[in-house]
């Protein structure tokens, strides 16, 4: 019918235009990346096998507490948050839950080189020192060493921790989350001096970002945006999608009722539309 | 003073008062269409359903949306979006009908260009149509400000910037329209005005001046054929419904429109509740910041064709600036479609146009441009994608420039048959 | 008859008249009322001493919402006669902080004495020319005065349409 036919012309130009400035378009103005990696193989790995009970010693002796807190073993950070912020530009983070939430690996390769492993070597360097001083070692093999801390760091580090605690233990030193009333403690003048701007409150960034990009984005965020400051964190798989989903939940909450109406919704218009067509049929009948 | 007698009813009541049994004949049971249509007739009720569907969401968006830019994100992307109950409803409704309005609208107008229903007595309606596309196209405009996202930002600033183009005025007009220097709270403020109040009432005027020129013309039908209307109504009436070439716009035109809308809606609630990145732009969610241009800018895709339009020239010629040339041809490109009755110079026939030698190549090459035109106006504009704009631009303009001359060989032609 | 006539229509014409200038006043007033305020208006004009700044030191300010960059130019950069802005005898750099291109703000790298965009790598040297990458044009100039060591900005001194004219 010549109906049919007008339709299929419609549709056609409709999609066409849709194919050509959405998926189309799209992946023209963001060209495809490698996908994430978990396992951060540029930083190589370090074979040693760690000793906790010697990492506890090793650990105390490293010179980690100068800036970051144990608040698992009760010790707390040496500076508040305000003097923090003014000598480092940002709190350091507190390791209770980096043994759980880090890649192993990615510890290893960061207490050796942190701007190696923390990908932000086009920022800092001799005369532009990042905060985080590299570990040199206490006299022995120091890949033993960091093994060593590593270990103890993953059997102090809490065994689960729900999404929104590992986004404030991953995130909330540089971003707010403001929907969900939660702020990053450090000193928002010093964070954008160090970090060159002011890194963004998250708490739409699930609708600003795709999973797509964002998965890509946080397991290493040169990939998208070359040239940013936002160093690598080198979040685990799960400790990534627990972030992600904590986003979910604070930036589309209703996500679930949107889900559930949208059946209603349409199956309620599927049958109007039945509806509709008997009633035409038959006012029509006499009609034609 | 009528003579008030004891009513029989309700109806009654009201038709002693307010001639409603008139009213209803005048408007609806005695209104004649054509029978001779298919479904892309219904495309005019499906407009006035998704206007409806705008206003309602919009009455609720404003309950809750604060115009001041340190707090509209945050009353959209919070207080709306996830405080309000069905508040996420309303607002993706609305962000998704605004850009489902103008499919419908370019569905609509193609329609009306295909059939020939620009001209022979039709061009109120046409002239009254396209002067609805442009309103339609500020209120759009107007409204993608609101949220006060990133793109909200960049389009006002871009856009409001081609008006410094303008020869001698353009400048001091920029920061007039602005209420500032840059696009700022002063911006924000008269755009929610336009978009709430002046366009909406100005849209709801022409609609209703649109639907009062259809009336001595009559509504067009597939073949383009003139017959009596009055001799087919009384046919129907008289009881020889199947004879006659008239259907009454209630129940008979309007029961077809109300399956239409029902495919139309069923489409729509889809789209709505699982697929509505097209309409409400990921980067908008991103709040505005002045100092920090996004690095892909775009449109919303309905202006994309004459956004092409507009930067598809990008060399200067013959002394004049890339820049000039480009606003000439969008502000040409933006006005031409209402010239399209006094172009086609086959001024006495009106048929589809596959009946039409040559305007059927016109049409369908009009078509195609325009969908290039869009999608280009998506991409990055360099390398080989800036000369396909380009000659996508000129496609355009000279198209227009042929449309006299096409039609007029098709006038001969007829005249001599 | 004729008489009355024409008596009749001039007192209507001039009624129209009337009315109708009241609605042209009735536009003007509204044509202001979309101007910019009073506050915005004088945000437009900013005065800046240069005296206390130091060579090589790079001020950034907001002017009509946007950054303008200050730098006080050491002896080591170069001149640039069509750009340089000169108070006090001394050699400046008075730029709108918007990249060329797409307009993000490019940072001062004080060691290669460049302007750099992060958005798409493009390069401007001390005297806001463009150098390197997509930018089309080196970063604009915008409107001043030179009042002895201070820069009004904002106002078109005649300093500054020689350097626009040069431009």
């Amino acid at each position: 019918m010549r109906e049919f036919k007008i339709l299929a012309v419609v549709v056609f130009f409709t999609g066409l235009i849709y194919w050509g400035v959405e998926p189309f378009a799209h992946s023209q103005m963001h060209p495809h990346v490698a996908p994430a990696d978990f396992a951060f193989k540029d930083l190589g790995t370090n074979t040693k096998v760690g000793d906790a009970k010697v990492g506890a010693e090793t650990f105390l002796s490293a010179g980690c507490t100068g800036c970051h807190s144990l608040n698992v073993a009760n010790m707390p950070s040496p500076m508040d948050a305000a003097a923090a912020s003014a000598s480092f530009g940002v709190v350091p983070p507190d390791l209770s839950t980096a043994g759980l939430i880090y890649d192993k690996n990615y510890l290893s390769a960061l207490i050796k080189e942190p701007t190696k492993a923390l990908k932000v070597q086009h920022k800092f360097n001799e005369e532009k020192p990042h905060p985080m001083i590299a570990f040199y070692g206490l006299g022995g093999d120091i890949d033993q060493e960091i093994a060593d801390i590593v270990a103890y760091l993953q059997s102090i580090a809490p065994k689960t921790l729900s999404d929104k605690e590992v986004f404030a233990n991953a995130c909330q030193r540089c971003h707010d989350m403001k929907y969900d009333k939660v702020f990053s403690a450090t000193d928002k003048k010093t964070l954008t001096a160090y970090m060159g701007t002011l890194p963004p409150d998250l708490s739409i960034i699930i609708r600003a970002k795709s999973y797509e990009y964002l998965e890509i984005f946080i397991n290493d965020p040169q990939k998208n945006l070359e040239g940013t400051s936002m160093p690598r964190v080198g979040l685990t798989q799960k400790a990534q999608e627990q972030v992600v989903g904590y986003m979910e939940k604070v930036g589309d909450r209703k996500k679930a009722e949107r889900e559930d109406l949208g059946y209603k919704l349409i199956g309620f218009m599927a049958i109007f539309t039945f509806l509709a067509y008997l009633w035409k049929v038959k006012v029509w009948r006499d009609v034609h | 003073m009528a003579e008030i007698k004891k009513a029989t009813g309700v109806i009654d009541w009201l038709d002693q008062r307010l001639a409603v049994k008139v009213l209803a004949k005048v408007l609806m049971t005695e209104y004649w269409i054509p029978k001779n249509i298919n479904f892309l007739w219904a495309m005019g009720v499906v407009l006035v359903v998704l206007l409806k569907i705008l206003i309602i969401s919009g009455i609720f968006l404003l309950m809750y949306y604060k115009p001041d830019i340190n707090l509209a994100f945050d009353s959209v992307n919070y207080t709306i979006m996830q405080e309000v109950e069905y508040g996420w409803l309303w607002r993706h409704v609305h962000g998704v009908a605004a850009s489902v309005i103008f499919l419908v609208i370019y569905i609509h107008m193609f329609t009306g260009i295909y059939y020939g229903s620009y001209k022979k007595g039709r061009e109120m309606i046409w002239l009254t149509g396209m002067a609805l596309f442009g309103i339609f196209s500020a209120e759009a405009f107007s409204g993608y400000m609101l949220p006060w996202g990133q793109m909200s930002y960049w389009a006002a600033q871009v856009i409001t910037n081609l008006f410094g183009g303008i020869p001698f005025i353009g400048e001091a007009l920029v920061v007039w329209i602005r209420g500032d220097f840059l696009v700022a709270d002063a911006t924000l403020t008269r755009f929610f005005m336009l978009h709430v109040l002046l366009l909406p009432l100005a849209i709801i005027l022409l609609i209703a001046v649109h639907f009062y020129s259809l009336r001595i013309p009559h509504v067009n039908n597939q073949e383009g054929e003139e017959f009596d209307f009055d001799k087919e109504a009384k046919k129907y009436q008289e009881g020889r419904t199947k004879e006659s070439k008239v259907v009454p716009f209630w129940p008979v035109f309007l029961s077809k429109d109300f399956f239409v809308v029902g495919v139309a809606l069923t489409g729509f609630f889809y789209l709505v509740c699982y697929h509505y990145n097209f309409a409400m732009d990921p980067i908008n969610f991103e709040p505005a910041n002045n100092m920090k241009t996004p690095a892909h800018i775009y449109p919303e895709w309905y202006f994309l064709w004459s956004y092409e339009v507009l930067r598809g020239f990008f060399f200067d010629v013959a002394g004049i600036a890339a820049m000039d040339i480009g606003l000439a041809a969008f502000g040409f490109a933006n006005v031409i479609f209402m010239l399209l009755p006094f172009l086609d110079r086959d001024t006495e026939r009106v048929a589809p146009a596959h009946k039409r030698p040559l305007f059927k190549y016109w049409f369908w090459l009009l078509v195609i441009d325009m969908i290039v035109l869009t999608v280009y106006g998506k991409l990055p504009p360099t390398g080989p994608n800036a000369w396909v704009g380009f000659f996508a631009a000129l496609s355009f303009i000279l198209l227009f420039v042929a449309l006299p001359i096409i039609t007029k060989m098709e006038a001969k032609v007829g005249g001599e048959k | 008859m004729a008489v009355e006539k024409s008596r009749r229509d001039f007192l209507g014409m001039a009624f129209g008249g009337f009315a109708a200038v009241g609605g042209v006043i009735a536009l003007g007033a509204m044509k202001k009322t979309w101007d910019p305020l009073p506050s915005v208006q004088s945000a437009g004009f900013i005065t800046v001493d240069l005296s206390p700044m130091s060579e090589g030191e790079l001020q950034t300010l907001q002017w009509r919402g946007k950054p303008i960059f200050i730098l006080k130019k050491t002896a080591e950069m170069k001149k640039n006669a069509s750009r340089d802005v000169v108070a006090g005898n001394k050699d400046y750099t008075v730029i709108i902080g918007l990249c060329t291109h797409l307009g993000c703000i490019p940072t001062w790298t004080p060691k290669s004495a460049q302007f750099k965009c992060a958005c798409h790598g493009g390069e401007f040297d001390a005297s806001g020319v463009n150098t390197f990458g997509p930018p089309p044009r080196p970063m604009d100039i915008p409107p001043f005065k030179i009042d002895g060591e201070k820069l009004v900005l904002g106002e078109e001194g005649p300093e500054y349409l020689k350097l626009v004219k040069k431009a």
